[in-house]
Protein backbone atom coordinates (compact mmCIF):
# COMPACT_ATOMS: atom_id res chain seq x y z
CA UNK A 1 0.00 0.00 0.00
CA UNK A 2 2.79 2.59 -1.20
CA UNK A 3 1.49 5.99 -1.69
CA UNK A 4 3.17 4.40 -5.81
CA UNK A 5 0.57 2.30 -5.39
CA UNK A 6 -2.43 4.22 -4.65
CA UNK A 7 -1.44 6.79 -7.74
CA UNK A 8 -1.04 3.93 -10.17
CA UNK A 9 -4.71 2.61 -9.19
CA UNK A 10 -6.42 5.84 -8.97
CA UNK A 11 -4.95 6.34 -12.56
CA UNK A 12 -6.07 3.35 -13.63
CA UNK A 13 -9.42 3.77 -11.80
CA UNK A 14 -9.82 7.07 -13.60
CA UNK A 15 -8.88 5.49 -17.46
CA UNK A 16 -11.46 2.79 -16.34
CA UNK A 17 -13.97 5.19 -15.70
CA UNK A 18 -13.38 7.62 -18.66
CA UNK A 19 -12.83 5.09 -21.36
CA UNK A 20 -16.34 4.07 -19.99
CA UNK A 21 -18.18 7.06 -20.20
CA UNK A 22 -16.89 8.11 -23.17
CA UNK A 23 -18.06 4.76 -24.94
CA UNK A 24 -21.18 5.29 -23.45
CA UNK A 25 -21.50 8.64 -24.72
CA UNK A 26 -20.68 7.67 -28.47
CA UNK A 27 -23.14 4.80 -27.74
CA UNK A 28 -25.75 7.53 -26.51
CA UNK A 29 -25.70 10.17 -28.90
CA UNK A 30 -27.33 8.51 -32.30
CA UNK A 31 -29.48 6.21 -30.23
CA UNK A 32 -30.90 9.10 -28.70
CA UNK A 33 -31.22 11.16 -32.03
CA UNK A 34 -33.11 8.06 -33.09
CA UNK A 35 -35.05 7.68 -30.44
CA UNK A 36 -36.67 10.93 -30.21
CA UNK A 37 -37.70 10.42 -33.56
CA UNK A 38 -39.64 7.25 -33.08
CA UNK A 39 -42.11 6.93 -29.74
CA UNK A 40 -42.44 3.40 -29.65
CA UNK A 41 -39.00 2.11 -30.15
CA UNK A 42 -38.29 4.87 -27.41
CA UNK A 43 -40.38 3.59 -24.69
CA UNK A 44 -38.82 -0.20 -25.49
CA UNK A 45 -35.57 0.67 -25.41
CA UNK A 46 -35.32 3.32 -22.25
CA UNK A 47 -37.78 0.12 -20.37
CA UNK A 48 -34.79 -2.46 -21.14
CA UNK A 49 -32.09 0.18 -20.27
CA UNK A 50 -33.64 0.49 -17.15
CA UNK A 51 -34.04 -2.95 -16.28
CA UNK A 52 -30.09 -3.47 -16.81
CA UNK A 53 -29.54 0.00 -14.39
CA UNK A 54 -31.83 -2.23 -11.92
CA UNK A 55 -29.40 -5.70 -12.11
CA UNK A 56 -27.05 -5.69 -9.27
CA UNK A 57 -23.50 -4.53 -10.94
CA UNK A 58 -21.57 -7.45 -9.45
CA UNK A 59 -24.13 -10.25 -10.94
CA UNK A 60 -23.78 -8.05 -14.09
CA UNK A 61 -19.91 -8.67 -13.81
CA UNK A 62 -20.81 -12.23 -13.40
CA UNK A 63 -23.10 -12.27 -16.06
CA UNK A 64 -20.45 -11.02 -18.32
CA UNK A 65 -17.41 -13.56 -17.69
CA UNK A 66 -18.25 -16.09 -19.23
CA UNK A 67 -19.21 -14.69 -22.65
CA UNK A 68 -16.33 -14.84 -25.51
CA UNK A 69 -13.67 -11.88 -26.12
CA UNK A 70 -14.28 -11.13 -22.28
CA UNK A 71 -13.35 -13.10 -19.78
CA UNK A 72 -11.62 -11.96 -16.56
CA UNK A 73 -10.17 -8.30 -16.95
CA UNK A 74 -10.02 -5.08 -17.70
CA UNK A 75 -12.56 -5.37 -20.82
CA UNK A 76 -15.33 -7.55 -18.75
CA UNK A 77 -15.05 -4.44 -16.42
CA UNK A 78 -15.65 -2.08 -18.87
CA UNK A 79 -18.52 -3.61 -20.71
CA UNK A 80 -20.33 -3.12 -17.48
CA UNK A 81 -19.30 0.01 -16.23
CA UNK A 82 -20.75 0.89 -20.14
CA UNK A 83 -24.09 -0.80 -19.74
CA UNK A 84 -24.35 1.48 -16.33
CA UNK A 85 -23.47 5.08 -17.71
CA UNK A 86 -25.36 3.87 -20.55
CA UNK A 87 -28.94 4.78 -18.69
CA UNK A 88 -28.46 8.45 -16.93
CA UNK A 89 -26.91 9.39 -20.52
CA UNK A 90 -29.21 7.94 -22.85
CA UNK A 91 -32.01 9.41 -20.92
CA UNK A 92 -31.05 12.90 -20.49
CA UNK A 93 -30.26 13.13 -24.33
CA UNK A 94 -33.56 12.00 -25.03
CA UNK A 95 -34.99 14.02 -22.27
CA UNK A 96 -33.35 17.34 -22.86
CA UNK A 97 -34.26 16.86 -27.31
CA UNK A 98 -37.68 16.35 -26.31
CA UNK A 99 -37.64 19.04 -23.71
CA UNK A 100 -36.77 21.61 -26.64
CA UNK A 101 -40.27 23.94 -26.79
CA UNK A 102 -42.71 23.09 -29.02
CA UNK A 103 -43.39 26.83 -30.38
CA UNK A 104 -39.03 27.10 -30.73
CA UNK A 105 -39.27 23.74 -33.32
CA UNK A 106 -42.20 24.96 -35.13
CA UNK A 107 -41.08 28.09 -35.47
CA UNK A 108 -37.01 26.37 -36.83
CA UNK A 109 -39.32 24.33 -39.19
CA UNK A 110 -41.43 27.12 -40.29
CA UNK A 111 -37.42 29.04 -41.29
CA UNK A 112 -37.22 26.31 -43.90
CA UNK A 113 -34.32 24.71 -41.30
CA UNK A 114 -33.84 20.94 -42.52
CA UNK A 115 -33.80 18.16 -39.73
CA UNK A 116 -30.49 18.05 -40.02
CA UNK A 117 -30.19 22.04 -39.26
CA UNK A 118 -32.61 21.86 -36.89
CA UNK A 119 -30.80 19.16 -34.59
CA UNK A 120 -27.55 20.74 -34.02
CA UNK A 121 -28.46 24.20 -34.39
CA UNK A 122 -31.74 24.32 -32.19
CA UNK A 123 -31.76 20.83 -30.46
CA UNK A 124 -28.73 19.99 -29.22
CA UNK A 125 -27.62 23.47 -28.13
CA UNK A 126 -30.58 23.80 -26.09
CA UNK A 127 -31.09 20.24 -24.79
CA UNK A 128 -26.60 20.61 -23.83
CA UNK A 129 -27.28 21.43 -20.10
CA UNK A 130 -29.55 18.59 -19.58
CA UNK A 131 -27.41 16.65 -21.70
CA UNK A 132 -24.28 17.42 -19.57
CA UNK A 133 -26.49 16.90 -16.52
CA UNK A 134 -26.90 13.42 -17.45
CA UNK A 135 -23.05 12.51 -18.06
CA UNK A 136 -22.48 13.87 -14.48
CA UNK A 137 -24.33 11.88 -12.90
CA UNK A 138 -23.05 8.71 -15.15
CA UNK A 139 -18.81 9.75 -14.21
CA UNK A 140 -19.79 10.15 -10.34
CA UNK A 141 -21.78 6.60 -10.15
CA UNK A 142 -19.62 5.02 -12.89
CA UNK A 143 -16.53 5.96 -10.13
CA UNK A 144 -18.36 3.85 -7.51
CA UNK A 145 -19.63 1.27 -9.34
CA UNK A 146 -15.90 0.77 -10.90
CA UNK A 147 -14.44 0.01 -7.43
CA UNK A 148 -16.34 -3.48 -7.95
CA UNK A 149 -14.66 -4.23 -11.51
CA UNK A 150 -11.69 -4.92 -9.32
CA UNK A 151 -13.66 -8.16 -8.00
CA UNK A 152 -13.09 -9.70 -11.93
CA UNK A 153 -9.57 -8.49 -12.45
CA UNK A 154 -10.67 -5.24 -13.64
CA UNK A 155 -8.51 -3.07 -11.34
CA UNK A 156 -8.50 0.32 -10.11
CA UNK A 157 -9.01 1.54 -6.58
CA UNK A 158 -11.51 -1.44 -6.22
CA UNK A 159 -7.90 -3.65 -5.39
CA UNK A 160 -7.23 -2.02 -2.12
CA UNK A 161 -11.21 -2.49 -1.15
CA UNK A 162 -11.12 -6.13 -2.21
CA UNK A 163 -7.20 -7.01 -0.87
CA UNK A 164 -9.07 -5.01 2.87
CA UNK A 165 -11.67 -6.76 3.04
CA UNK A 166 -9.65 -10.05 2.18
CA UNK A 167 -7.34 -9.23 4.98
CA UNK A 168 -9.81 -7.69 7.27
CA UNK A 169 -7.52 -4.57 7.45
CA UNK A 170 -9.72 -1.22 7.54
CA UNK A 171 -6.47 0.99 6.56
CA UNK A 172 -6.47 -0.65 3.07
CA UNK A 173 -10.13 -0.71 2.00
CA UNK A 174 -9.84 3.26 2.87
CA UNK A 175 -6.33 3.60 0.92
CA UNK A 176 -8.99 2.27 -2.24
CA UNK A 177 -12.45 3.98 -1.02
CA UNK A 178 -11.15 7.31 0.04
CA UNK A 179 -9.36 8.48 -3.46
CA UNK A 180 -12.42 6.87 -5.38
CA UNK A 181 -14.76 9.01 -3.21
CA UNK A 182 -12.41 12.12 -3.56
CA UNK A 183 -12.31 11.67 -7.32
CA UNK A 184 -16.54 11.27 -7.59
CA UNK A 185 -16.68 14.55 -5.72
CA UNK A 186 -13.54 16.22 -7.60
CA UNK A 187 -15.99 15.20 -11.08
CA UNK A 188 -19.44 16.28 -9.85
CA UNK A 189 -17.82 19.39 -8.94
CA UNK A 190 -16.01 19.66 -12.33
CA UNK A 191 -19.06 18.65 -14.54
CA UNK A 192 -20.97 20.71 -12.29
CA UNK A 193 -19.11 24.00 -13.03
CA UNK A 194 -19.00 23.09 -16.87
CA UNK A 195 -23.04 22.89 -16.43
CA UNK A 196 -23.86 25.75 -14.76
CA UNK A 197 -21.25 28.02 -17.72
CA UNK A 198 -23.64 26.58 -20.17
CA UNK A 199 -27.35 26.83 -18.54
CA UNK A 200 -26.91 30.43 -17.77
CA UNK B 1 -53.56 41.25 -59.12
CA UNK B 2 -52.07 38.30 -58.84
CA UNK B 3 -52.98 35.50 -56.85
CA UNK B 4 -50.17 34.99 -54.06
CA UNK B 5 -51.98 31.91 -52.05
CA UNK B 6 -55.06 30.05 -53.17
CA UNK B 7 -57.10 27.90 -50.96
CA UNK B 8 -59.25 25.03 -53.53
CA UNK B 9 -62.01 22.98 -51.59
CA UNK B 10 -59.48 22.43 -48.38
CA UNK B 11 -60.85 20.07 -46.01
CA UNK B 12 -58.73 19.05 -42.56
CA UNK B 13 -59.76 15.75 -40.62
CA UNK B 14 -58.70 14.51 -37.26
CA UNK B 15 -59.10 11.76 -35.77
CA UNK B 16 -62.90 11.42 -37.67
CA UNK B 17 -63.88 15.27 -37.01
CA UNK B 18 -63.53 17.47 -39.41
CA UNK B 19 -62.16 20.41 -38.63
CA UNK B 20 -62.21 22.64 -41.96
CA UNK B 21 -64.91 22.23 -44.40
CA UNK B 22 -64.16 22.76 -47.93
CA UNK B 23 -62.51 26.20 -47.62
CA UNK B 24 -61.58 28.57 -51.14
CA UNK B 25 -60.22 31.49 -50.41
CA UNK B 26 -57.50 33.59 -52.56
CA UNK B 27 -54.90 35.74 -51.22
CA UNK B 28 -53.62 38.68 -53.92
CA UNK B 29 -50.27 40.26 -53.74
CA UNK B 30 -49.73 43.40 -51.31
CA UNK B 31 -53.00 42.48 -50.02
CA UNK B 32 -53.11 41.36 -45.93
CA UNK B 33 -56.26 38.88 -45.05
CA UNK B 34 -57.31 38.46 -41.82
CA UNK B 35 -58.68 34.77 -40.94
CA UNK B 36 -60.88 35.64 -37.85
CA UNK B 37 -62.35 33.36 -35.38
CA UNK B 38 -62.95 32.14 -32.05
CA UNK B 39 -60.53 29.68 -30.73
CA UNK B 40 -60.97 25.70 -32.69
CA UNK B 41 -62.84 27.87 -35.56
CA UNK B 42 -59.80 25.76 -37.61
CA UNK B 43 -57.99 29.60 -38.58
CA UNK B 44 -54.58 28.41 -37.63
CA UNK B 45 -54.88 24.93 -38.88
CA UNK B 46 -55.35 26.71 -42.08
CA UNK B 47 -52.87 29.08 -41.24
CA UNK B 48 -50.50 26.49 -41.38
CA UNK B 49 -50.81 25.05 -44.42
CA UNK B 50 -49.06 27.59 -46.89
CA UNK B 51 -45.58 26.56 -45.44
CA UNK B 52 -47.11 22.80 -45.04
CA UNK B 53 -46.36 22.57 -40.97
CA UNK B 54 -49.65 21.09 -41.79
CA UNK B 55 -51.20 19.16 -44.65
CA UNK B 56 -54.78 18.86 -45.55
CA UNK B 57 -56.92 15.92 -45.74
CA UNK B 58 -58.35 17.35 -48.86
CA UNK B 59 -58.69 19.80 -51.51
CA UNK B 60 -55.25 21.76 -52.64
CA UNK B 61 -53.36 25.06 -51.09
CA UNK B 62 -51.29 26.84 -54.32
CA UNK B 63 -48.26 29.50 -53.25
CA UNK B 64 -47.54 31.56 -56.42
CA UNK B 65 -49.87 29.31 -58.78
CA UNK B 66 -48.06 26.04 -57.90
CA UNK B 67 -49.35 23.81 -55.43
CA UNK B 68 -47.12 23.50 -52.00
CA UNK B 69 -46.58 19.83 -52.71
CA UNK B 70 -45.11 20.31 -55.45
CA UNK B 71 -42.43 22.61 -54.31
CA UNK B 72 -39.52 21.63 -51.85
CA UNK B 73 -40.58 22.49 -48.34
CA UNK B 74 -37.25 23.95 -47.37
CA UNK B 75 -37.67 26.02 -50.49
CA UNK B 76 -41.27 27.28 -49.69
CA UNK B 77 -41.03 28.18 -46.37
CA UNK B 78 -38.03 30.13 -46.59
CA UNK B 79 -40.03 31.93 -49.11
CA UNK B 80 -43.03 32.50 -46.68
CA UNK B 81 -41.98 34.41 -43.24
CA UNK B 82 -43.40 32.73 -40.40
CA UNK B 83 -44.89 34.80 -36.90
CA UNK B 84 -46.12 33.21 -33.45
CA UNK B 85 -47.34 34.60 -30.23
CA UNK B 86 -43.49 35.77 -28.04
CA UNK B 87 -42.23 35.74 -31.91
CA UNK B 88 -40.86 31.63 -30.95
CA UNK B 89 -37.67 33.12 -31.00
CA UNK B 90 -34.28 30.84 -30.35
CA UNK B 91 -33.27 31.43 -26.59
CA UNK B 92 -29.38 30.35 -27.22
CA UNK B 93 -28.80 32.84 -29.93
CA UNK B 94 -28.92 36.67 -29.77
CA UNK B 95 -31.29 39.37 -31.24
CA UNK B 96 -29.10 39.40 -34.45
CA UNK B 97 -28.48 35.98 -35.04
CA UNK B 98 -32.54 35.44 -34.77
CA UNK B 99 -33.04 37.90 -37.01
CA UNK B 100 -29.98 37.13 -39.45
CA UNK B 101 -30.99 33.38 -39.70
CA UNK B 102 -32.98 32.88 -42.63
CA UNK B 103 -30.42 35.07 -44.79
CA UNK B 104 -27.67 33.02 -43.51
CA UNK B 105 -29.54 29.50 -44.12
CA UNK B 106 -29.88 30.81 -47.90
CA UNK B 107 -25.84 31.48 -47.61
CA UNK B 108 -25.57 35.08 -47.78
CA UNK B 109 -22.25 36.81 -47.34
CA UNK B 110 -21.52 38.00 -43.93
CA UNK B 111 -21.58 41.40 -44.55
CA UNK B 112 -25.07 41.35 -46.29
CA UNK B 113 -26.53 39.35 -43.60
CA UNK B 114 -25.30 42.36 -41.14
CA UNK B 115 -26.49 45.36 -42.86
CA UNK B 116 -29.76 43.49 -43.93
CA UNK B 117 -30.22 42.47 -39.98
CA UNK B 118 -29.23 46.44 -39.04
CA UNK B 119 -31.59 48.04 -41.36
CA UNK B 120 -34.37 45.60 -40.16
CA UNK B 121 -33.74 45.93 -36.43
CA UNK B 122 -33.55 50.10 -37.01
CA UNK B 123 -37.24 49.67 -38.76
CA UNK B 124 -38.09 47.93 -35.93
CA UNK B 125 -36.99 50.66 -33.42
CA UNK B 126 -34.60 48.22 -32.06
CA UNK B 127 -31.41 50.08 -32.64
CA UNK B 128 -28.60 47.24 -33.65
CA UNK B 129 -25.72 48.60 -31.51
CA UNK B 130 -27.97 48.57 -27.96
CA UNK B 131 -29.89 45.41 -28.89
CA UNK B 132 -28.08 43.15 -31.41
CA UNK B 133 -26.03 41.15 -28.87
CA UNK B 134 -29.21 40.79 -26.39
CA UNK B 135 -30.77 37.72 -25.75
CA UNK B 136 -34.20 37.29 -26.56
CA UNK B 137 -34.67 36.69 -22.49
CA UNK B 138 -33.44 40.48 -21.90
CA UNK B 139 -36.73 41.68 -24.40
CA UNK B 140 -39.81 42.57 -23.15
CA UNK B 141 -43.06 40.75 -24.82
CA UNK B 142 -43.09 43.84 -26.94
CA UNK B 143 -39.32 43.73 -28.20
CA UNK B 144 -39.75 39.67 -28.55
CA UNK B 145 -42.59 40.43 -30.86
CA UNK B 146 -40.29 42.80 -32.95
CA UNK B 147 -37.87 40.31 -33.38
CA UNK B 148 -40.21 37.87 -34.72
CA UNK B 149 -41.01 40.35 -36.89
CA UNK B 150 -37.76 41.31 -38.25
CA UNK B 151 -36.84 37.45 -38.52
CA UNK B 152 -39.82 36.48 -40.71
CA UNK B 153 -39.02 39.98 -43.09
CA UNK B 154 -35.44 38.97 -43.06
CA UNK B 155 -35.04 37.44 -46.32
CA UNK B 156 -37.32 39.63 -47.65
CA UNK B 157 -40.38 36.37 -48.75
CA UNK B 158 -43.30 37.48 -50.91
CA UNK B 159 -45.39 36.76 -48.02
CA UNK B 160 -45.97 36.47 -44.21
CA UNK B 161 -47.82 34.35 -41.72
CA UNK B 162 -48.73 35.51 -38.29
CA UNK B 163 -50.38 33.63 -35.79
CA UNK B 164 -51.85 35.66 -33.41
CA UNK B 165 -48.56 37.46 -33.44
CA UNK B 166 -49.96 40.11 -31.02
CA UNK B 167 -52.22 38.40 -28.49
CA UNK B 168 -49.83 37.93 -25.94
CA UNK B 169 -48.83 42.13 -25.25
CA UNK B 170 -50.79 43.93 -23.07
CA UNK B 171 -52.91 46.48 -24.62
CA UNK B 172 -51.39 49.64 -25.08
CA UNK B 173 -48.38 47.36 -26.36
CA UNK B 174 -50.47 45.36 -28.33
CA UNK B 175 -52.41 48.60 -29.95
CA UNK B 176 -48.55 50.47 -30.31
CA UNK B 177 -47.51 47.12 -32.29
CA UNK B 178 -50.81 46.96 -34.43
CA UNK B 179 -49.94 50.62 -35.51
CA UNK B 180 -46.29 49.69 -36.17
CA UNK B 181 -47.00 46.51 -38.19
CA UNK B 182 -49.71 48.47 -40.12
CA UNK B 183 -47.23 50.90 -40.94
CA UNK B 184 -44.81 48.43 -41.93
CA UNK B 185 -46.60 46.94 -43.67
CA UNK B 186 -47.50 49.88 -46.29
CA UNK B 187 -43.44 50.73 -46.08
CA UNK B 188 -42.50 46.86 -47.26
CA UNK B 189 -45.05 45.84 -49.13
CA UNK B 190 -45.41 42.56 -47.92
CA UNK B 191 -48.51 40.43 -48.37
CA UNK B 192 -49.97 39.05 -45.36
CA UNK B 193 -52.10 36.24 -44.02
CA UNK B 194 -52.66 37.07 -40.38
CA UNK B 195 -54.98 34.70 -37.78
CA UNK B 196 -56.58 36.72 -34.90
CA UNK B 197 -59.86 36.53 -32.86
CA UNK B 198 -59.56 40.01 -32.00
CA UNK B 199 -62.23 41.83 -34.52
CA UNK B 200 -60.77 45.46 -33.60
CA UNK B 201 -56.98 43.52 -34.54
CA UNK B 202 -58.48 42.14 -37.89
CA UNK B 203 -60.32 45.67 -38.69
CA UNK B 204 -56.95 47.90 -38.15
CA UNK B 205 -54.53 45.58 -39.95
CA UNK B 206 -56.78 43.30 -42.79
CA UNK B 207 -57.37 45.04 -45.97
CA UNK B 208 -60.11 42.08 -46.09
CA UNK B 209 -61.54 39.91 -43.14
CA UNK B 210 -62.11 36.02 -43.55
CA UNK B 211 -64.52 35.44 -41.17
CA UNK B 212 -64.06 31.50 -40.02
CA UNK B 213 -67.13 29.48 -38.12
CA UNK B 214 -66.25 25.87 -37.27
CA UNK B 215 -64.41 25.41 -40.29
CA UNK B 216 -66.47 27.21 -42.74
CA UNK B 217 -65.72 30.69 -44.19
CA UNK B 218 -68.92 32.56 -43.32
CA UNK B 219 -67.70 35.96 -44.44
CA UNK B 220 -64.46 37.42 -46.51
CA UNK B 221 -65.26 40.81 -47.21
CA UNK B 222 -63.34 43.93 -47.28
CA UNK B 223 -62.84 45.22 -43.89
CA UNK B 224 -65.57 48.53 -44.11
CA UNK B 225 -67.63 46.82 -45.94
CA UNK B 226 -67.58 43.50 -43.10
CA UNK B 227 -68.88 45.75 -40.75
CA UNK B 228 -72.12 45.62 -42.56
CA UNK B 229 -71.92 42.11 -42.28
CA UNK B 230 -75.03 40.43 -40.70
CA UNK B 231 -74.63 36.52 -40.95
CA UNK B 232 -74.83 35.28 -36.89
CA UNK B 233 -71.09 34.89 -36.22
CA UNK B 234 -70.15 38.24 -38.17
CA UNK B 235 -72.93 39.85 -35.78
CA UNK B 236 -71.48 38.20 -32.46
CA UNK B 237 -68.05 39.26 -33.39
CA UNK B 238 -69.23 42.91 -34.20
CA UNK B 239 -70.66 43.15 -31.17
CA UNK B 240 -67.14 42.62 -28.91
CA UNK B 241 -66.77 46.34 -30.37
CA UNK B 242 -69.40 47.57 -28.09
CA UNK B 243 -71.52 50.66 -28.26
CA UNK B 244 -72.17 53.41 -30.38
CA UNK B 245 -69.99 51.51 -32.96
CA UNK B 246 -72.62 49.11 -33.95
CA UNK B 247 -76.28 49.81 -35.16
CA UNK B 248 -78.70 48.50 -32.48
CA UNK B 249 -81.62 47.51 -34.61
CA UNK B 250 -79.48 45.80 -37.28
CA UNK B 251 -77.55 43.70 -34.81
CA UNK B 252 -80.53 42.87 -33.64
CA UNK B 253 -82.42 41.62 -36.55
Amino acid sequence: MLPAEIVRLSAEHLWLVAIAVFAAVVIAAPSAVILTRRARLRRWTLGVVNVVQTVPSLAVFGFLLPLPFLGVGKSTAIVALILYALLPILRNMVVGILGVDAGIRESAVAMGMTGRQILWGVELPLAFPTILAGIRIATVTTIGTATIAAAIGGGGLGTFVFRGIAMADTKTILAGAVPAALMAIAADEALGWIERRFSS
Amino acid sequence: MAVLVEFRGVTYQIGGREILHGIDLCVEESETVALLGRSGSGKTTLLKMVNRLVEPTGGEVRFEGKPVTDWDPIRLRRRIGYVIQEGGLFPHATVAENVGLVPKLEGWPKERIRARTMELLDAMGLPAPVYGSRRPRQLSGGEKQRVGIARALAADPPLLLLDEPFAALDPVTRFEMQQRFARLRRSFGKTALFVTHDIREALMLGTRIALLKEGRLEVVAPADEFVQARTPEATAFLATLGEGTLDESHAAG
